[in-house]
This record gives structure tokens, C-alpha cells and sequence, in this order.
């Protein structure tokens, strides 16, 4: 009877063993309506093996994992301490030990040759590896701490409801200015030349919370009702704080100085790829219009007109057809390959001789952008890159 | 243990004490017929709108516009805010719900000053029935719902009113001549779509569960003082 009670206890705690994997499971052998002849307390551990489809959970529907507050702090701790750990093993000080040193230690210590980068062993802050999660947003008592908690999405709707407080603002300022008879339509416009409206993911990065393009969509369209107020220049603050400054595009692109030579002529090198052909040209000044490429004259190096023309197009451009003598050599790929490397070649080198608004229009002709098409490869059951073998009816 | 047993004596005479009166917070005091009628409280819609259940609250109609009868608003009125500042003393949540686009600004604020809860969005469906799931586990939901527009935009009747009422959360709304008033626990015929009637309701609410708040506040004052003392 003893041994029927033990079992059964044993099967009821492996029933309510936590989810997929191995637990020790210590039995207590004092069963409630049963008398034992042996007083002792035995405990005995014993491996039980269960899963999740033993115990019907559905995992995937409990969401992602949630860290409490304690781990992360314990996570932040450790982190620590083994930065101070790796700090010594490499030999540095272990006050002035930055990110950048851990990420050279790291792949020192662990070399990886995955491509993946992301699966590549890494130690960074805690911050950066769990995903930022809401803390409770209740009290002890059950009351929500924000006003619009029950709608959802607090964060987002408590902004809409800012954003147009800031409107009504406006229009309250627009009316006390008709009544004192001051109004007028010309006001100091917001500028937003040079700047974009952010976009959902920015969006959401201030918002801590998923929203959705309709909502952001609704969000810009209010923004710019207001934009449309005369008086919009007293919110300009708040509105600016939405917009982000555009990239200058042509700041991207590096100009190497002019260089001068024995004869002070100047010249400069550039570089250039197109397929597998690679193209080194040296522009020099006060030329008359000398191209020659790997020793030898153009004319016979490229007999096709068309790779001529791509030879000329930079100069072309620049209004500067015979005013340069060129060099190149170039190695690798055909015929229009190397012509179009020694184009890009031309492009870089000369940048050093021109304005930056002729490296803006330079950039928009697209004669800076490196060509990126390369041969597809050849895939298994196709006979190229994209052609199937015959089908055949049977 | 005896402290314990006073305390408990104390918060059993703050719970049960208002129940006493008919009229434990004077909320007659806050409002008349003539401010409901100068706040076009009484206005309804065409009869065209008209809901067949909303009859028994008409006074009549003049010129093809269904007047909404003032003593009844007054009686319903009175007993609708009775019941928020009875839930407003005892702790509970307010929720204020509301889908007319015209009033969403002022709702929430009033809302934001009172201290309680206000929802005049997009209702997303398992907002109360499936509550653990929406929001996360151990939430709690309100424990009484004010409609100050029964309908959404379509003019349908909110999804809210159903809902509450499936999960046996009490309710309180402004139900207009072309609204179904049977789900509702406290139905309060009056205009929704005017802007000074909304304002009034706003402000009838506001007042009431400030008032409310301040009277439990100084109960547990003075019934925390008389067990001391005793």
C-alpha cells in the first residue's frame, strides 16, 4: 500500500513538472490515508522526464519570454564583473575598458568563421540584448497609472491627444489676436526645407509601443493641419521635434587633394569597378585630351565607339573635353567592363578638380555610383541563372 | 487586536453610512431644469430617428423634432449621479467612453482632472472580454462605464454597451431619441450632439466625483480619528 501511495505521488508531481525538459523530482513518503510501517522520512531523487506535449501546454501562445526586473539586474551585474574579468585577461586597464575593446576581445578569445554575423559570439549590455519591456502599469490597488491605459495604446493616443491640445492652442492665440484686431495672415512660417517627417519605426522607437502605418499616417496628417494655421510658429518647438534633418548625399563622397608632380602639372588618381574589371586612371591638368590606356593609345585599345563614349562621358560632362590628358591601366573582365570601370575611375579622380554643385550634379548623372550588377550564379535543376531545362510532356 | 478590530468597524460605518441617504452627496444642488434647457439637453432628432424604446422618454415633437421630457432627464439624472459618486467613494474605476469625434479633446481631459479613465478611440474588440490577453494578467477592469455617446460613428450602438454588459460591469449613458437605451443600467435621455449639453455632462461629472472623492477622504479623516480615539 505503502509503495501504491508512493507511486501515485510520483506520478502526480512528473504530471505538474514545469514545461519541456528533465526534473529532479524529491518524493515525501508519508502518504495521507495510509499507515506505514516505516516512520522514516526516505527521499529519493529520481529523474523524471516529461514534455510539453505530456503536459498540453501551448507554448508558443504564452508570448515571449518576460524578465523580471531582479534578472536583469543580476544580468547587468555579471556583465560587470566579467568586463573587469576580460579587462585583465587581455592585460588592460579594467576602468577604461570600452565596448569596442570587448568586441575585440571577444572575437580574440572566441574566433567564429560563421557568416551569419548575428550568430557570432558577443557580450554587450543587457540593455542591448533583452528586449526593452513595459513594467506593470497598474498599482497595488489595480488602478491603471495612465489616463488612457484602457484604450490600448496609451502611449500613442495620449500623444494624438497632446498634439491637439497644441492645435487648440493655436487656434485659441488666432482668436485672441482677431478680437484685439491684430490678426493677419502673414506670420513666420516653420522651415522645413532640409528635413522629413519620421517615419513609423522612429515613430515607435519613441512611443515604446507596436503602432500601426494607419496610425502614423493619422499622426503626420495632424501635424500638418496644423503646419496650416497661420500661427503655427508658437509650436514650432513641438513640431521640430518630429522631423528629421535629410543627409546631404554629396558630403558622402571623399575628395582626395590635388596632387602636383615634377613638372607642376597637377594631377590625381581614382578608382574604379564594373563586373570583375578593375581600373586605375591618373587625371593630369593642362592636358589636351590624351587618353592611354595600359600603354597604349584608345583608339586601339577600344575600336567600338560605344566604349569610347563611356571613356568620354566624364569629361564630357564636366565641360572639360580637352583640357585633361589621361592614364590608366586597367585588368580584368570584357570589353564593356573595362570601359565602364575606367568611366567610374575618371568620375573619382576628377572630383578633386571641381565645385562641390559639380559633385552634386556628378552624383545625380549617376557617373559616382559604382555599377552593382555581377553575373547570377547557376542554379542546380536550371541549365544558367534563370533558364529551366526543356520541359518534356513526358 | 483590538485596534484591528476598531479599524474594521471604522471602514464597515465609511462603506455603509452613505448608503443610508437617499441623497448622501447633495448632487441636487448641482444642477436644475433651466440649466438643462439652456443647455439644449432636451433636443432630439428628426422622427425619422427615432427609436421605438426611447418613446416613453419623449415629451413630444415640434415641427418633425422629437422632444426629449425634462422631468424624466431630472429624475434619471439625479439617480445616474448618485450611483457614479457611490463608485467614485468606494475606490472604484470610472471608464468615460464616447466615439463622437467632436467631444474627444474635452472627455479625456475632464477624464485626466477627475483621475480616472477615459476611452473616445478606435474600440478594438476584446478590450473587456478578453482583457488578459489585450492588456496582460491581473488587470482590473472599470467598475462602471459612462456613455456620453451610446453610438459610434456609424450609429451603431458601441460595442461597449454589449460588452459591459456581458461582463456584468454596471453602466451609465447619455441615450439620445435614435439610441437603444435597453442594455444600459442607468439611462439618461439627452442630447449627445450638442456642444454645451456634452460640456454640462462633463462638467456634471466632473463635479460629482470630485465631490465624492473629497467626502471619502473625509470620512476615513473622521472615522480614523473616532477609533483612535475610542
Amino acid at each position: 500500500m505503502s509503495k501504491m501511495a508512493a507511486s501515485s505521488g510520483r506520478a502526480l508531481k512528473s504530471f505538474v513538472q514545469g514545461c519541456c525538459g528533465c526534473s529532479s523530482v524529491i518524493l515525501p513518503s508519508i502518504a495521507r490515508n495510509v499507515i506505514l510501517q516505516k516512520p522514516a522520512v526516505t527521499v529519493l531523487a529520481r529523474l523524471v522526464c516529461t514534455s510539453s506535449t505530456l503536459q498540453r501546454k501551448n507554448i508558443a501562445a504564452a508570448g515571449p519570454e518576460k524578465y523580471t526586473q531582479e534578472f536583469i539586474k543580476k544580468q547587468i551585474e555579471e556583465f560587470n564583473i566579467g568586463k573587469r574579468h576580460l579587462a585583465n585577461m587581455m592585460g588592460e586597464d579594467p576602468e577604461t575598458f570600452t565596448q569596442e575593446g570587448i568586441d575585440r576581445a571577444i572575437a580574440y578569445l572566441f574566433p567564429s568563421g560563421l557568416f551569419e554575423k548575428r550568430a557570432r559570439p558577443v557580450m554587450k549590455h543587457p540593455d542591448e540584448i533583452f528586449p526593452k519591456q513595459r513594467a506593470v502599469q497598474w498599482g497595488e490597488d489595480g488602478r491603471p497609472f495612465h489616463f488612457l491605459f484602457y484604450t490600448g495604446k496609451q502611449s500613442y493616443y495620449s500623444l494624438m491627444h497632446d498634439t491637439f491640445g497644441k492645435f487648440l492652442d493655436i487656434q485659441k492665440y488666432q482668436d485672441s489676436m482677431r478680437a484685439e484686431g491684430l490678426f493677419s495672415q502673414d506670420t513666420k512660417q516653420v522651415n522645413l526645407i532640409g528635413s522629413r517627417w519620421m517615419i513609423k519605426e522612429e515613430l515607435e522607437e519613441i512611443l515604446v509601443q507596436p503602432i500601426s502605418d494607419h496610425d502614423c499616417l493619422r499622426f503626420i496628417q495632424l501635424l500638418e493641419r496644423i503646419l496650416a494655421l497661420p500661427y503655427c510658429s508658437i509650436e514650432e518647438e513641438y513640431i521640430q521635434r518630429f522631423r528629421r534633418a535629410l543627409e546631404v548625399q554629396s558630403k558622402k563622397q571623399k575628395i582626395e587633394p590635388l596632387q602636383y608632380d615634377e613638372n607642376e602639372v597637377a594631377f590625381s588618381i581614382g578608382e574604379g569597378r564594373r563586373k570583375t574589371a578593375t581600373a586605375t586612371a591618373t587625371v593630369r591638368d593642362n592636358g589636351s585630351g590624351n587618353i592611354t590606356v595600359n600603354g597604349v593609345d584608345y583608339l586601339l585599345y577600344f575600336p567600338v565607339l560605344q566604349d569610347r563614349e563611356q571613356l568620354m562621358f566624364p569629361f564630357q560632362f564636366l565641360d572639360r573635353l580637352g583640357k585633361h590628358d589621361m592614364e590608366c591601366k586597367v585588368t580584368g573582365g570584357g570589353r564593356s567592363a573595362q570601359a565602364g570601370a575606367i568611366r567610374l575611375a575618371t568620375a573619382r579622380a576628377l572630383l578633386s578638380f571641381i565645385t562641390e554643385n559639380e559633385v552634386e550634379s556628378m552624383r545625380q548623372a549617376g557617373l559616382l555610383t559604382p555599377d552593382p550588377r555581377v553575373k547570377e550564379r547557376q542554379k542546380p535543376g536550371q541549365e544558367g541563372a534563370r533558364r529551366k531545362f526543356t520541359w518534356n510532356k513526358r | 487586536m483590538a485596534v484591528g478590530l476598531l479599524k474594521k468597524v471604522g471602514s464597515d460605518k465609511i462603506l455603509t453610512e452613505p448608503l443610508k441617504h437617499p441623497d448622501f452627496f447633495h448632487l441636487s444642488e448641482l444642477f436644475s431644469l433651466k440649466d438643462l434647457f439652456d443647455a439644449r439637453v432636451h433636443l432630439g432628432h428628426k422622427i425619422g430617428c427615432r427609436h421605438r424604446l426611447m418613446e416613453q422618454y419623449l415629451f413630444g415633437c415640434r415641427l418633425e423634432q422629437d422632444i426629449l421630457d425634462l422631468d424624466q432627464t431630472m429624475e434619471h439624472l439625479q439617480q445616474a449621479l448618485n450611483f457614479t459618486a457611490h463608485v467614485a467613494y468606494r475606490r472604484g474605476i470610472i471608464l468615460f467612453v464616447s466615439r463622437n469625434r467632436q467631444f474627444t479633446h474635452l472627455i479625456e481631459s475632464m477624464a485626466r482632472d477627475c483621475g480616472e479613465y477615459a476611452h473616445c478611440r478606435y474600440w478594438q474588440g476584446g478590450l473587456l472580454t478578453n482583457a488578459n490577453v489585450q492588456y496582460g494578467k491581473g488587470v482590473r477592469l472599470p467598475d462602471l462605464i459612462v456613455f456620453l455617446s451610446t453610438l459610434n460613428n456609424v450609429f451603431q450602438q458601441h460595442v461597449a454597451v454589449r460588452d459591459a454588459a456581458k461582463m456584468n460591469i454596471p453602466t451609465v449613458g447619455i441615450v439620445d431619441s435614435n439610441c437603444n437605451p435597453s442594455l444600459l443600467t442607468y439611462p439618461v435621455p439627452g442630447n449627445d450632439d450638442s456642444g454645451p449639453a456634452v460640456e454640462l455632462y462633463c462638467k456634471l461629472f466632473r463635479m460629482t466625483i470630485n465631490r465624492a472623492k473629497d467626502k471619502r477622504r473625509q470620512m476615513e479623516i473622521l472615522y480614523g480619528l473616532k477609533s483612535q480615539n475610542d
